[in-house]
């Protein structure tokens, strides 16, 4: 058994264009690494594929995560092992409240567990959305609303790093969860990730901006650029980036000495 | 390349010809003995019609899409006194309480029996709350009061045969000013391989009067074809107040034939709910004409289809006064081959201003060869007004599916939970938990059959 998540050569391609062209990253869990790079350059192609999304093909390369090949596995089979992905871009569930859509998640994950489970005593469940719901200052009238129905930006931003709460994974990939927040919204959320960051997570941060890793520190960078993961570093590389941008980067891979 | 003339084959298109069978009731059923002449005249002015109408076919506008020929109309017979004993019995969970508090009173209506039960409070309120055999014993001057003024027995062969042979239903009375808090509650239990279940229900609240009445219909499935045909009245007095449920759970091979009208007299408002999960085929007529000023009505449908079910509502919103308003929604899933119609119509008389009328249909078809039609109308003859109309058909997004998937949620239960979701605005508009309750258990009932 191993406690990291390991993609090996992932290549993937979306109707039959490839998008990614061999990714290897490792990511052990109790740390926090960054992926930033260009637009369209496959970042969420990874998140996504890394969930099990069907209109992703994976054509070569493996994701070894606990000893098996997730790949292999159905998103929900991913999600009950431990694999969470903050949408870049939730979707609505118009009907299904945030309360009732939540304890339906972590009633499949305990059923997972114990088939005769019974589910979660309504009681017990209160608490403990009550309890995450404050540590990441959400509103209490967020539990009885619609899924991301009508929800800000920011609102369902938060939401899934609330989903993240209550369902405490051991691979979180945030992909974008910082785009559309205000400043006071991106504390949150980063105060948020950082008090549910500890030996038992690993942490992949997608963002365009440097600002999200002041607060929810990066021990590795990762940069993406065309598929593949081109150039690695510490905190310090995603300030670089920040002051001057992806071209020398792109010199240094079309240079043929790439990461 | 040469040119082809194209080669025109006619073909005379061979249709199956089989004709509408009709019915096999004679007018010795009309019952007569004991009552009242006017009830008698209403009863054989009704029959008349009924021989003077033909069965309708699909050639008839409203009857376009819905086919009678399958009906086995010359098997059906009326049900013989007792006739309960030789049936299937009524299941103990559809007398469990559909409200969450005690009823004010309740009916359960059985081939050739009854039971009536009338808290004895609203007894000496005046409130009559019987079966139609009783009213007309007891209280023909109701009756007579209240018959023919809602809907005619002309305007279709099906309310003709209901008005003539009517041998079960309800007559809810209640008085001036009198309002109930206590839900009422009736059942028509109508099983019976080939009987025919003719019933009618009149709901009267005079000015001022404010209840809450709830109308189930049910039987068994069985091995072979049951009628029912009903003819519902309701008239709403000048600022009284009425919630209607009606909740329809028939067997599979029950063909089912409804004429349905309320009428809302000034400042009343109808808050009106159908739900429908059973039956082969229905055909519903479901008219609210608003004929005081300022009256508003509500019309809530929700309804989930499988097999070869066939249901076929053809609602009107008539706005037949100024500043009145109206909101339809009507929402349904459909699984295999089943097949949904919605004709809707909202009406605005001349001189009606200030109405405003709003009707959506919203279906969700789940299988590949299932089929929702949704046929919005607006017929606006007067000015200042505002009317809306919406129909949507759509499927599950997979996304959505995704999207909970991605929480650890297998892809059949995300399925139900989507289907529950979109169903949620509706359930808000029903009352009683106990309602939503059977209705929640149709769904995940259906969506396992879904699943397989
Ligand atoms: N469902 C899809 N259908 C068609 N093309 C897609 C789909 N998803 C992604 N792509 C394409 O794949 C490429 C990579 O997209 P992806 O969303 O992974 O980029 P990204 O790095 O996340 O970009 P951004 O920073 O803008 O979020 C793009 O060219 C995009 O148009
Ligand atoms: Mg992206």
């Amino acid at each position: 058994m191993s406690d990291e998540l390991i993609i090996r050569n992932l290549r993937v391609s979306i109707e039959g264009k490839e998008i990614l062209k061999g990714v290897n990253l490792t990511l052990p869990k109790g740390e926090v690494h960054a992926i930033m790079g260009p637009n369209g350059t496959g970042k969420s192609t990874l998140a996504y594929t890394l969930m099990g999304h069907p209109a992703y093909e994976v054509t070569d390369g493996e994701v070894i995560f606990k000893g098996q090949n997730i790949l292999e596995l159905e998103p929900d089979e991913r999600s009950r092992l431990g694999i969470f992905l903050a949408f870049q871009y939730p979707v609505a569930i118009p009907g299904v409240t945030v309360a009732n859509f939540l304890r339906t998640a972590v009633n499949a994950r305990r059923r997972a567990q114990n088939p005769e489970d019974k589910g979660i005593p309504i009681p017990e469940f209160r608490k403990l959305l009550k309890a995450k719901m404050e540590l990441l200052k959400v509103d209490p009238s967020f539990a009885g609303r619609y899924l991301n129905d009508g929800f800000s930006g920011g609102e369902k931003k938060r939401a899934e790093i609330l989903q993240m709460a209550v369902l405490q994974p051991e691979i979180a990939i945030l992909d974008e969860t910082d785009s559309g927040l205000d400043i006071d919204a991106l504390r949150i959320v980063a105060e948020g990730v950082n008090a549910l960051r500890g030996e038992n997570l690993g942490v992949l941060v997608i963002t365009h901006y440097q600002r999200i890793l002041n607060y929810i520190r990066p021990d590795v960078v990762h940069v993406m650029m065309d598929g593949r993961i081109v150039e690695t570093g510490d905190a310090d590389l995603a300030l670089h980036l920040e002051e001057h941008g992806y071209d020398w980067v792109r010199e240094k891979v079309d240079n043929g000495t790439p990461a | 390349m040469t040119k082809e003339t194209p080669k025109i084959v006619t073909r005379a298109r061979r249709r199956d010809e089989a004709a509408v069978k009709e019915f096999a009731f004679r007018q010795e059923m009309v019952r007569s003995a004991g009552m009242s002449e006017f009830i008698r005249n209403y009863r054989l002015q009704a029959w008349q019609t009924y021989q003077s109408l033909p069965m309708p076919t699909v050639k008839e506008e409203a009857w376009r899409r819905t086919d009678l020929r399958g009906l086995e109309a010359d098997l059906f017979r009326l049900p013989q006194n007792e006739a309960y004993l030789d049936l299937a019995p009524l299941p103990e969970e559809l007398m469990r309480p559909i409200a969450d508090g005690e009823h004010g009173g309740q009916i359960i209506l059985m081939p050739g029996g009854s039971q009536v039960n009338l808290s004895t409070e609203l007894a000496q309120k005046g409130v009559v709350f019987t079966d139609l055999r009783t009213a007309e014993e007891k209280y023909p001057q109701i009756l007579e009061k209240v018959l023919n003024k809602v809907v005619k027995p002309t305007e279709g062969k099906f309310a003709a045969l209901a008005a003539a042979l009517a041998d079960t239903g309800v007559l809810l009375y209640i008085p001036r000013n009198v309002e109930i808090d206590q839900p009422l509650h009736s059942l028509l239990w109508g099983p019976g391989v080939h009987l025919a279940h003719i019933s009618h229900i009149i709901v009267w609240l005079e000015e001022g009067a404010r209840a809450t009445y709830v109308h189930e219909y049910a039987s068994p499935t069985e091995a072979g074809q049951t009628l029912h045909v009903g003819l519902v009245e309701v008239h709403v007095g000048a600022g009284a107040n009425l919630r209607f449920v009606e909740l329809q759970s028939w067997g599979e091979n029950v063909w089912n034939f409804t004429h349905e009208r309320s009428q809302v007299d000034a400042d009343g408002n109808l808050d009106w709910i159908f739900g429908a999960m059973g039956g082969q085929l229905t055909k519903n007529f479901a008219d609210l004409d608003l004929i005081g000023r300022g009256a508003s009505g509500r019309m809530s449908g929700f309804y989930f289809t499988d097999g070869q079910q066939h249901l076929d509502y053809d609602s009107q919103q008539n706005h037949l006064a100024p500043n009145t308003t109206s909101d339809l929604l009507f929402k349904g899933a459909l699984i295999d081959r089943s097949r949904v119609v919605w004709q809707g119509m909202i009406y605005v008389a001349p001189g009606a201003m200030k109405t405003d009328g709003y009707q959506a249909n919203r279906n969700l078809v789940l299988s590949r060869d299932a089929r929702a039609d949704s046929i919005p109308g607006l017929e606006i003859l007067a000015d200042d007004v505002r009317c809306t109309h919406g129909a949507t058909v759509g499927k599950i997004d997979p996304d959505q599916v995704f999207y909970l998937r991605a929480r650890g949620i297998p892809k059949v239960e995300a399925e139900r939970l989507i289907v529950e979701g979109f169903f949620d605005p509706i359930m808000q508009r029903i009352p009683f938990e106990g309602v939503r309750e059977r209705f929640q258990e149709a769904i995940t009932r259906k969506m396992e059959v879904y699943h397989g």
